[in-house]
């Protein structure tokens, strides 16, 4: 097995594998310091932080180092090199970059939003020094709030790494972004009335490793050392973007991209990244509601449970193939395991069917040239299908035979009077009920409403269950292309709200406290498909479920 | 020294140069007949053969460099000739253009024969504007001989040249930066490896020389490589890594001389015999404090060193970074090196293209050291603080991407060294060059 030295320590390097020092560095646990590098963007070295000393193991086993300091994240690792990244000279250079890239930077910290997650911080606490030797004026260089709709530039904070520049040429290949003058008045601009407004522009902020960039969104709204941050996936498209959901006191304030090579990438787009907002509308529903002839006659969930699981018996004891649920493509895959198994736990016959599918126009890649035609190889995809987990839904109404129905025919057969219970399950923040569905819906004799957002039957329901928005939800979606991803509880919802899964674990007489982890064991015994779920928990990047003999079913979408 | 004729300047005097027809009663395009007689890995031997090195400053072996292509290469192959001539002091390039441009033409040709190009760019300095005028008419008269494009000469060699003007960058000078900017981006230059040889101007394998290394190279067909190695100075003994300074080479003198101009004159001439013999000497009777060796970004000769021979060996030996373009500018011994070095730092500080950290901020924060001490503020720390500056902006071989950052820290650090007197005398006795923030401001840009 090949074989480089890095400060000292051995690193087998498996075959095939491209490494540069920053890298390599990596593997050993070592943080090579780099500011312009981006494991997704092409090399420039340019910020010359991540210079270190590299050097060749000859046939004899001498090894003899290069003269000078070479970037890191340009130098290729390969059998037999030698780099030291913790030498008095490495040192010296980090410290005189730093000193060089804080010289005319404006020390704004106490206002400036990247503090706290800020590179230039980090860095000149562990390799820079204290003061700075500049005794002249700083450069002062114009704020640029017109850079695009949802982002702003503090320019005078900016390090000219250029991975915004390089982003948008390179990943949204829209080029809007670009460097302007030269030597120390460069300046990162746009073009005069063609702002960064590309749909995937946000990624700009995340990539800005200073306070340069930032989202006019998240501006000033939090100290970012008070969020805490959970681990999600963006339930925008069927992509499946990983995200971390940073929130503070139930209060949500930013979605940002999680690195997952599996799923989408480094990036996001700003469709799911700004899309959250319903989280905290005032139009949610925030109370549960037991009704009888329209009158609310309780909002108590230790009511609602015990009345729900005694009229749904009623009902499919009375005539089981009049029963029907339909299953939003907006629930975890554990939501829709426990409703299924639970129905057909109460009589075989009852229908299950998938609730409508949104696709808004074609699958939208990216990087596009600059008059918007897709150019190859794609580096991002937006997906036409606007759910998070149609596929996930899918594989377990597969397993139950479900599916064989449509919301359209089941509300067909509530007009005609042959419906004795629904259930419905909505989810879709931007609506899923067309109105003549709902009205042919609320004339089951029984109607369960288990959502978060009002739509054209929530009045008529007789059970609301009201349930959370992905943020206040453990669980599981299955992407696009088979990968399962965990979604995880960032905030409580509103009082009187209950995450779907909890409900769902009351409703089917479970013990204790929901637990996504056991449903997943359980689901990983009971379907094959989902034999992949024996651990309980994902990994961080999700599991791939079509490895394991569960071939993409083909839906027509109906809605 | 025997006295020498000159060659690539031989013709500039006689009436209508540039034109064609007084270019070919001269023995014009012999020499590409007989390289087109020739091989091209002939052609290509005979240069190596000759050790011709680089006149755009780095002095690399031009020969060598051609056999740095890959091999059998299905082409396109591109030739790209540096005319983007913008190192102060420096104007060579300019007067063989102007003056003498089929003699150039004929280089390319030969060039692009013997690295199988059939496309050659010219990347000219946009301020030579009467350069691209007499280039511009030498070409069409190139074409209309058909000694430029389809079969030339008969021989089946095809040739184009495309005469490119820049847009006023120093940094376009750097051969990658030039093949950036030709490429219609901005003049960033390029990592290396790949070097331009392997892949360079549209990612194909490009070779990169200046102006007066491809005159040379005519010269060279004409006459042979011996003729061209008895010219100059062998190499040195001491050095194993000098290759020797061979033949002619055409010195610029500006800056404090009765008679500045261009000279040719043999590798190795000192710069003493320079000033003395070729500019008049210094003017009004004053004496040289410091010299210029080749370009500012190569260092300070002091005045105890002006018998240092300006050959490519001679310069680093007296502590300059090397003989660079050969323009060797004179500064008198009333002028205070602090407004030398100033106007040096000035000059890299705005032509810096901004890309690597420590050149984009280093070059900008040592000019506002320079122009605080000049407005009469400056301390004596500051000469360590400007040493440690450009101590760290890069040393040779650098830690930036392309030289201008070494190329803006070494006269920095040789003025400093070598002329450390006139700068502790500059702050102590509170002089001033500068006398209101105005002129502080004015003097900036």
């Amino acid at each position: 097995m090949p074989t480089a030295i890095i400060n000292n320590q051995p690193l087998e390097l498996k075959p095939g594998e491209q490494l540069n020092c920053i890298q390599a560095a990596q593997r050993i646990g070592y943080e090579i310091p780099s500011y312009c590098w981006h494991p997704a963007l092409s090399v420039v070295a340019s910020c010359r932080m991540c210079l270190v000393e590299v050097g060749d193991t000859k046939p004899d086993g001498t090894v003899v180092m290069q003269p000078k300091l070479v970037p890191g994240c340009q130098t290729p690792v390969k059998e037999g090199t030698v780099v030291i990244a913790d030498s008095e000279k490495v040192k010296a250079a980090q410290k005189a970059t730093l000193e060089y890239l804080l010289l005319n930077h404006p020390l704004d910290c106490p206002t400036c939003d990247q503090a706290g997650e800020c590179f230039l911080q980090d860095y000149s606490y562990k390799y820079g020094r204290g003061y700075s030797r500049l005794q002249e004026p700083k450069n002062i260089k114009p704020d640029k709030d017109h850079i695009g709709e949802n982002i702003t530039l503090f320019t005078d904070r900016c390090i000219m790494c250029t991975r915004c520049v390089r982003f948008t040429r390179e990943v949204s290949g829209t080029s809007e972004l670009q460097v302007v003058s030269r030597g120390s008045a460069e300046q990162i601009d746009i073009f005069p009335g063609i702002p960064c407004d590309n749909k995937l522009a946000g990624n700009v902020v995340d990539l800005c490793p200073v306070g340069a960039l930032c989202s006019k969104d998240f501006l000033y709204q939090q100290r970012v050392w008070w969020l805490k941050t959970t681990k999600s996936v963006c339930p925008g498209c069927s992509t499946g973007c990983s995200v971390d959901v940073d929130q503070n006191e139930d209060q949500l304030y930013r979605l940002t991209p999680r690195s997952n090579p599996m799923s989408q990438g480094d990036f996001m787009c700003d469709e799911g990244r700004f899309g959250w907002k319903y989280i905290h509308s005032d139009q949610r529903l925030t109370f549960p509601a037991r009704r009888k002839n329209g009158e609310v006659r309780t909002r108590d969930w230790d009511d609602i449970i015990p009345s729900l699981q005694k009229a749904l018996t009623k009902a499919v004891a009375k005539a089981p193939e009049k029963c029907a649920a339909v299953f939003s493509p907006w629930m975890t895959v554990e939501e829709a395991y426990m409703l299924a198994s639970y129905l057909r736990g109460l009589s075989p016959k009852v229908k299950l069917a998938l609730g409508p599918v949104k696709t808004v126009g074609e699958d939208d890649t990216y990087p596009k040239d600059f008059y918007g035609k897709p150019m190859e190889p794609v580096k991002f995809t937006i997906r036409a299908e606007k759910a998070p987990n149609r596929r996930g839904v899918q594989m377990v109404l597969n397993h139950f035979a479900g599916a064989a129905t449509t919301l359209g025919d089941l509300a067909a057969d509530g007009a005609a009077g042959k419906l004795e219970a629904i259930y419905l399950v909505g989810g879709d923040p931007t609506g899923w009920l067309e109105p003549q569905q709902a009205t042919g819906l609320g004339k089951a004799a029984l109607v369960i409403l288990q959502d978060f957002m009002p739509s054209a039957i929530s009045d008529r329901a007789d059970f609301m269950l009201t349930g959370g928005s992905f943020a206040e939800r453990d669980g599981s979606f299955v992407n696009y292309k088979g990968l399962a991803q965990e979604i995880g509880r960032a905030i409580r919802g509103p009082d009187g709200t209950r995450p779907d899964g909890r409900i769902l674990w009351d409703l089917t007489g479970r013990r204790g406290l929901f637990n996504a982890a056991a449903v997943r064991k359980e689901m990983a015994e009971k379907i094959p498909a989902f034999a992949a779920f024996a651990q309980g928990s994902l990994s961080d990047f999700g599991v791939l479920l079509n490895e394991h003999g569960a071939p993409e079913p083909h839906v027509v979408v109906k809605a | 020294m025997p006295s020498f004729e000159p060659v690539l300047l031989a013709r500039i005097a006689k009436p209508n140069s540039a034109k064609l027809e007084t270019y070919r009663a001269d023995g014009g395009y012999e020499a590409l007949k007989k390289a087109l007689a020739m091989t091209p890995v002939d052609v290509t031997t005979l240069v190596k053969d000759s050790v011709l090195r680089g006149r755009g400053g780095a002095g690399f072996p031009a020969g060598l460099k051609w056999t740095f292509l890959p091999k059998d290469h299905p082409g396109p192959i591109y030739l790209c000739v540096n005319a983007d001539e913008s190192e102060p002091g420096t104007f060579n390039n300019r007067i063989l253009m102007e003056l003498d441009p089929h003699q150039l033409i004929e280089g390319i040709a030969i060039a692009c024969y013997a690295i199988k190009s059939e496309k050659a760019y010219l990347y000219l300095r946009y301020e030579y504007g009467r350069s691209y005028r007499v280039l511009d008419a030498a070409i069409k008269e190139c074409y209309a001989a058909g000694l430029l494009g389809k079969n030339i000469l008969g021989t089946g060699f095809n040739l184009d040249i495309v005469l490119h003007r820049g847009a006023a960058a120093y940094i376009c000078g750097e051969e990658t930066g030039l093949i950036e900017s030709l490429e219609g981006k901005r003049a960033w230059p390029r990592i290396k490896p790949p070097f331009p040889a392997i892949e360079g101007l549209f990612r194909k394998p490009t070779i990169v020389n200046n102006v007066e290394t491809l005159c040379c190279v005519t010269h060279i067909l004409n006459r042979g490589s011996e003729w061209f190695k008895s010219i100059g100075v062998p190499p040195d003994p001491a050095n194993p890594r000098d290759l020797g300074s061979y033949g002619p080479k055409l010195y610029c003198i500006s800056g404090h001389v009765n008679k500045p101009g261009c000279v040719e004159l043999p590798l190795g001439v000192t710069a003493r015999e320079l000033i003395d013999e070729h500019a008049g000497g210094v003017w009004k009777g004053r004496k040289a404090k410091a010299v210029v060796p080749g370009g500012i970004s190569m260092g300070f000769l002091s005045a105890d060193e002006l018998d240092t021979p300006l050959d490519f060996n001679g310069p680093g030996k007296a502590g300059c970074l090397g003989l660079g373009t050969a323009a060797v500018v004179v500064v008198d011994d009333q002028t205070s090196m602090v407004d030398v070095l100033y106007n040096c730092c000035r000059f890299m500080s705005h032509e810096s293209c901004g890309q690597c950290t420590p050149c984009r901020e280093g070059t900008s924060w040592m000019t506002k050291i320079l122009e605080r001490i000049r407005a009469g503020h400056g301390k004596m720390e500051d000469l360590d603080t400007l040493t440690e500056v450009a101590g760290s902006m890069g040393i040779i071989p650098g830690t930036t991407i392309c030289g201008l950052s070494d190329g803006a820290a070494w006269p920095v650090k040789n003025a400093i060294k070598k002329f450390r007197g006139d700068f502790e005398e500059y702050i102590s006795s509170g002089r001033r060059s500068v006398t209101s923030a105005q002129e502080l401001m004015a003097g900036a840009h």
